[in-house]
């Protein structure tokens, strides 16, 4: 494929580029819809967070103390989608849009009015989701979808607005996926430098394209899922009742269908982040690289095919009980893949630990968790114990907040002094790192237990002999959630301001990123590298 | 005798310092938690345990070995030990290739024999419902409370949670089962293997109870089915464990078993009750005997929605108090059933709406009582009344 990059006359844009508001919501620089991106993440980060510290209060004592069951169940739906969507989701789109261009030696991203239109798109759909709150209050509905982010029917035939706003949320959100999707397959397979073949694409490039196959082959399923939900709810169709020849059981493998890549979709791209960060503070050359890409390879095909394990006790046939289980049990295989080559990467190196490094070695290990108890509730025996309880819980917290939101942050230490120009405050990075991972374990270790002493998920109050582990929880999640603002701090503290930042802000960072000036120019790579 | 699943259940006001205490020494709180599955009774929830324990000690040997030799990476290969770094980025010649490759061979047999072998023979274990089932229970999950039925011995009753709301809402000191106790316990004997049948009305439930192994979702208009043969008397307790609305939390399972003959005893008295309660459809019932039996149905079956005022919890649970429904006419023309009118609402639910159809789950005498214990209370004065027998007869009648 050729491309000619556009000539360098409008480097500086000469002084005509808005300013201001109009400039946020015109921009089609990659770095301004990065830099976008991730702000929202952040603040939705913090919505979302707010939300299950009520929960998280709640649960602190048994007995109803702070709010109705009605509003618990709207609390912990809305926290999760929110994470899921508005948080992680566009962290990861953010890095996408900061770094793929940087890092094949692009000018920006392939279709940047997409992209612009793809970052737009989120604050309406996340103002959808979280109105009914509102509208609550001035009594209009009776508040946001209550059913859990996974909107089970016939619980959501059953709900109020709240649901018909998530639904319309979610279609936004996977509208905005698709189109960052598509302008990130376009950008990687045509904007690489020459010289740039597929098997030396930088391996977080490797994780993101992955993903973004993911997304386009699953998010339609989802949309079909609502929209049918939609018109269940409204236009007289019966797709998930049984009284008019329907299934309530469809929509469950019509949601996993697009759940549990969903799962990977957020990891993924962070999992091609591990390997530079790992191999910038180990001073050593990434171990197995073409190892991992086929490892993301077989995750994104094997993630298409295993969704059934989350509907375990919905009552599926033998066979297709035993199918499900060893599909999922296979997925051990790549992902030990990439724990080998993350720690082969480390091994005989010459490590140093800096907050990036920190947050990337107890993403490791707390992903270590998350992995090995998925391992077992493949187990379709085991799993009728665990499931939908809070083991489960643990479980893709330990996947989602150390495997996720751990993995943001390991990034946004890495990247942050080329983006801004500015190196991070170690001192409070540190602090922040080990505030994280204590609380973390405070908060999630104990639902383990709490989980396989027969604690269901999802409930408002519980039995007596749960509430010595809730309140360790409680008070572990309270920690957690505060010591994130040491991070926000971090962030504008080195936006504002510090020590200036070489082009290779770290001593072992190797890759075309780093060849650049931090931050980059306003049109990354005006003229493409030759790649050795 | 009461068996508790080994729960140690300290008292409400240690459970606080219990909790900081837990903090700070978390060896000495040890013997008061519980750190597994509670104590099996049935033969799956033993093999599960067995399972989750061998599983268990297989990852903890891979999490520790795994993640040993990354921290002794960590504490050898540091910079600042002056450790130069490596340049390999891949493994080169046999040996290293055996090195590599041998990790995955050890995964593959932990996965597909270690694990994969116990977890076949349980998975066909726990699915076995066809074979040698010496009772059928069927279980109907609904708007949040469960119906037991015993086929063979025409028994059915509801079964909901018994704890006063004042306790919830921590007006009272929370008893030693809170939330984990109902009005009608589903009695079960001893060493029978009863294949259960669940369905629900509503929405998705599942029957849980932890000391069974056994986890099942109902599924409105589907049968699922599942199987227990507990091997000791005793209480078990267990929950709800799908979010099912506004009550998931407060939606208890409690089991009781007993001996066989201690069983037969309790089917035949179970069977007396219900026939007179079916005979007490026959007579004629005076409106203050309507009034006081339907002040009882009405808040155990409808307050948890409409309020026990009868206020309820717009837009999702409609105020009784000047209903359009309760305060209109009785029945419609003929002395017939009227479509969507109060009786029709109570008899058959409203669909699409946690409004269930009661004709399924309370007997003559409960829909006539609470019928005209709406009507006549909760701010409503219709002055007018229904007879069990007319409830009897309108059953018949298509909605």
């Amino acid at each position: 494929m050729s491309y000619a990059p556009t000539a360098p006359h409008d480097t500086q844009h000469d002084g005509h580029t808005p300013s201001g508001l109009l400039r946020w919501l015109t921009t089609t620089n990659h770095k301004d819809i990065g830099t976008m991106y991730l702000l929202f993440s952040l603040l939705m980060f913090f919505v979302g967070g707010a939300m299950i510290l009520a929960v998280r209060a709640e649960l602190f004592q048994p007995g109803l103390q702070l709010m109705q069951p009605e509003f618990f169940n709207q609390l912990i739906g809305v926290h999760a989608l929110v994470m899921i969507f508005a948080a992680l989701m566009p962290a990861a789109t953010g890095f996408a849009n900061w770094q793929i261009p940087l890092m094949i030696g692009a000018p920006d991203m392939a279709l940047p009015r997409i992209n612009n239109l793809g970052f737009w798109l989120l604050p309406p759909a996340a103002l959808l989701l979280t109105l009914p709150f509102l509208l609550a209050v001035f009594g209009v509905g009776d508040g946001a979808v209550a059913t859990g982010w996974t909107l089970y029917a016939p619980l959501s035939v059953q709900g109020g607005l709240g649901v018909d706003f998530a639904i319309l949320a979610l279609h936004i959100f996977g509208i905005s996926s698709i189109l960052g999707s598509i302008n990130i397959i376009v950008t990687i397979f045509n904007l690489r430098a020459p010289g740039m073949t597929m098997m030396k694409l930088p391996i977080f490039c490797w994780g993101w394209l992955i993903t973004a196959f993911m997304l386009i082959a699953t998010i339609p399923v989802l949309a079909g899922a609502i929209t049918m939900l939609l018109t269940d709810r409204h236009f007289g169709t019966h797709f998930f009742n049984a009284g008019g020849g329907g299934d309530p059981i469809l929509f469950q493998h019509l949601f996993w269908f697009f759940g549990h890549p969903e799962v990977y979709i957020l990891l993924l791209p962070l999992w091609g982040l591990m390997p530079h960060v790992l191999a910038t503070f180990s001073r050593k050359p990434i171990y197995g690289y073409k190892a991992q890409v086929y490892a993301f390879i077989a995750i994104g095909v094997l993630s298409v095919i295993v969704w059934a394990h989350h509907i375990f006790t919905a009552g599926l046939p033998v066979p297709a009980l035993l199918y499900f289980m060893y599909s999922t049990m296979a997925i051990s295989v790549p992902l030990a893949v990439l724990f080998f080559c993350w720690i082969a990467t480390m091994w005989r190196g010459a490590m140093s630990f800096e907050t990036p490094m920190l947050f990337a070695q107890g993403f490791i290990v707390l992903f270590g968790v998350a992995g090995l108890t998925g391992l077992v509730l493949a187990d379709v025996a085991a799993d009728a114990q665990y499931h939908h309880s809070y083991f489960v819980v643990a479980h893709f917290h330990y996947a989602l907040f150390a495997g996720g939101i751990m993995g943001v942050m390991t990034g946004v230490y890495y990247w942050l002094p080329k983006w801004t120009g500015h190196m991070i405050d170690e001192r409070l990075g540190k602090l922040h790192f080990w505030l994280t991972i204590v609380s973390f374990n405070l908060a999630f270790m104990p639902q383990f237990f709490v989980g396989l002493a027969g604690m269901p998920r999802r409930i408002p109050d519980y039995a007596l002999q749960f509430a010595e582990f809730n309140a360790i929880s409680t008070v572990g999640a309270f920690i957690l959630g505060f010591s994130q603002l040491l991070f926000a701090y971090n962030v504008w503290k080195c936006m504002r301001g510090g020590e200036k930042a070489a082009g290779r802000a770290w001593e072992g960072a190797d890759g075309l990123e780093w060849e650049l000036a931090s931050p980059p120019p306003h049109h990354s790579w005006e003229t493409p590298p030759a790649i050795r | 005798m009461e068996t508790t699943a080994g729960f140690t259940r300290p008292q409400p006001h240690m459970r606080f310092a219990g909790a900081f205490a837990a903090l700070l020494a978390p060896a000495a709180a040890l013997a008061d938690y519980t750190w597994n599955f509670p104590p099996p009774v049935t033969p799956v929830a033993r093999e599960t345990l067995q399972i989750h324990n061998e599983f268990m000690i297989i990852i903890g040997v891979l999490f520790t070995v795994v993640f040993a030799i990354m921290i002794y990476s960590m504490v050898k290969h540091r910079k600042s030990l002056g450790h130069a770094p490596a340049r390999f980025s891949g493994p080169t010649g046999a040996v290293q290739w055996f090195w590599v490759l041998v990790p995955f061979a050890i995964l593959l047999f932990i996965d597909f024999v270690l694990m994969g072998i116990p977890a076949w023979r349980a998975v066909v274990e726990m699915e076995d419902t066809k074979t040698k089932a010496d009772m059928v229970l069927k279980i109907t999950g609904m708007q949040w409370k469960w119906q037991y039925e015993y086929p063979e011995s025409d028994i059915r009753f509801v079964s909901a949670l018994s704890t006063p709301r004042e306790q919830i809402a921590n007006q009272e000191a929370k008893g030693e089962h809170y939330l984990l106790e109902v009005d009608n316990e589903v009695v079960l004997p001893v060493g029978r293997k009863v294949r259960i049948l669940l369905t629900a009305t509503d929405v998705i439930h599942t029957w849980w109870v932890p000391q069974f192994g056994v986890k099942r979702d109902a599924i409105p208009g589907f049968l699922r089915e599942t199987w227990v043969r507990i091997e000791a008397p005793g209480v078990y307790r267990g929950q709800c464990a799908e979010l099912c609305g506004k009550d998931h939390g407060f939606m208890p399972v409690v089991v009781r078993a007993v001996p066989e003959p201690e069983f037969a005893a309790w089917v035949e008295s179970k069977k007396g009750e219900q026939t007179a309660t079916a005979a007490g459809a026959e007579r004629t019932w005076s409106k203050d005997e309507l009034l006081a039996k339907g002040k009882e149905v009405y808040e155990a079956q409808c307050a948890v929605c409409h309020q026990p005022d009868g206020k309820g919890l717009p837009p999702a649970f409609p105020a009784l108090s000047g209903s359009r429904i309760v305060t209109g006419p009785l029945l419609g023309m003929n002395g017939r059933l009227a479509k969507d009118g109060h009786v029709d609402r109570v008899l058959n639910g409203k669909e699409g709406t946690a409004m269930q159809a009661f004709r399924n789950t309370l007997s003559d005498v409960d829909l006539a009582a609470v019928i005209t214990y709406e009507r006549n209370a909760l701010g409503n004065a219709t002055g007018d009344l229904i007879q069990p027998a007319q409830i009897k007869a309108l059953r018949r009648e298509a909605p």
